[in-house]
């Protein structure tokens, strides 16, 4: 969603925010998990990005600069400033190799719901990365522009989110079958 | 101490965020290593759960027309009155993408979950240490086999003359009709070829055509009320070759 200088010119905002709608607020209710503070955190998002978009850098990733709105208006939030953990200090030298034995069987058993809930116990920074990159589609580039952190950093975050997940879901399992 | 080389790069591999060569060289690999395989599998696995669990919150029709509104009364103001004359018209347009967006999206969404699994079915069966129950590489044994398991009858094409060998086929099961699934062989290439009688909803919508997916590519069409995949990791040539020879027979 690169804009070029010639297309914003002709473009309204209304073209390129419009059919952002229904993903943002998919992740904005996934962050606040609340349905009201989503619906405020939406039209706040709207509202900054109509009155802040003649600032918009054409040639940048209009998607990632919605998100990146979005998502500082969380964290200066009540709930965001309350839900965002200090992650440890993320290298982005190489990351760790796995040796254990893959969990095909596993996943296939682990329901929706189970990883929804999953999803909603895992550290903000961990659940809007795996969303990001799984539901939004994103690449690497756009995420580290929406998240204003380095690619590096990209990895090595989205490799322990999915990490935390495994193991979120694992327990989960675990407590289903009385382990 | 081969494999620990190439898992560091299984998660960029999925992710789409390796360069075309290594990419390749991972697919190359990951065709002769089942452990690798089974980690891919698993991972596409994850993927696709969060995939799935994430898309979860709708927003109300209320804040969609609150937001619609906003946007266009501002972006309104600052034009020329005139612009009052075709706001309406506009509006309608505007709805009219987004009813367009949500239509493609879901569209899509089906698409992607429908090519997803048959992905994982290539891939789960090609780790499997059995891939096929049929094991023949005549069309004469293996169309046989299919007799009363699958409800439908189907031909395959002659082989003499191509790259192409036959492996064997199994029964496979896509939104939960039975189908067969035939696996081909070019050179060291493996590709899957399901066949199935086109009427669930979900497959039936599906365009004829070409797709690709974490970089497997897929051809599909109908023939005769039988929805036809091919699904491999092979050349666009190869994939539209043995597509061709399937039509024909079909």
């Amino acid at each position: 969603m690169r804009v070029s200088e010639e297309r914003l010119s002709a473009a309204s905002f209304e073209d390129l925010a419009l059919p952002l709608f229904d993903q943002l607020y998919n992740f904005a209710h996934w962050l606040t998990q609340d349905k009201a503070e989503a619906e405020d955190l939406v039209q706040e998002t709207y509202a900054k990005a109509l009155g802040g978009f003649s600032s918009f850098q054409t040639g940048t990733n209009f998607r990632a600069w919605m998100y990146r709105i979005l998502r500082n208006s969380f964290l200066s939030s009540r709930t965001g400033l309350k839900t965002m953990v200090v992650l440890d200090e993320e290298s982005s030298e190489s990351l760790p190799t796995e040796n254990a034995t893959p969990e095909v069987l596993f996943l296939e058993q682990v329901s929706r719901e189970m990883v929804q809930e999953a999803l909603e116990g895992l550290p903000v920074q961990f659940r809007e990365i795996l969303l990001l990159c799984e539901v939004e589609e994103m690449s690497y580039q756009e995420i580290s522009e929406t998240l204003a952190i380095p690619m590096g950093t990209v990895m090595s975050r989205l490799y322990r989110a999915r990490q935390a997940l495994r193991a979120a879901l694992r327990a989960k399992m675990g407590g289903q079958h009385g382990m | 101490m081969a494999c620990e080389q190439w898992r560091g790069d299984l998660d960029r591999y999925l992710d789409g965020e390796l360069a075309a060569a290594e990419s390749a060289a991972l697919a190359a690999h990951l065709r002769t290593c089942a452990a690798c395989a089974a980690e891919v599998l698993e991972r596409v696995q994850l993927k696709r759960s969060i995939q799935m669990a994430g898309t979860r919150y709708k927003a109300s029709a209320e804040l969609r027309n609150k937001i619609t509104k906003s946007v266009a009364a501002k972006s309104k103001s600052g034009i020329a009155r005139q612009w009052r004359l075709v706001f309406v018209p506009a509006l309608a347009l505007v709805v009219a993408a987004l009813v367009l967006t949500v239509y493609v999206g879901q569209q899509r969404t089906a698409r992607q979950r429908v090519y997803g699994e048959l992905v994982d079915l290539h891939v789960a069966t090609l780790a499997s240490s059995t891939p096929v129950d049929v094991v023949s590489s005549d069309r004469h044994t293996v169309k046989p086999w299919f007799q009363g398991r699958i409800p439908f009858t189907f031909n395959l094409p002659e082989l003499a003359g191509s790259d192409f060998t036959l492996v064997g086929g199994r029964v496979a099961y896509l939104e939960q009709i039975p189908s067969a699934h035939l696996i081909y062989q070019i050179r060291k290439h493996f590709i899957s070829v399901f066949i199935l009688p086109d009427r669930a909803a979900e497959i039936k919508s599906l365009p004829s055509g070409t797709a690709d997916r974490l970089s497997f590519r897929m051809e599909t069409w109908t023939q005769n009320g039988l929805r036809y995949f091919v699904v491999g990791d092979t050349s666009e040539q190869d994939m539209r070759a043995l597509s061709k020879l399937l039509r024909d027979a079909g």
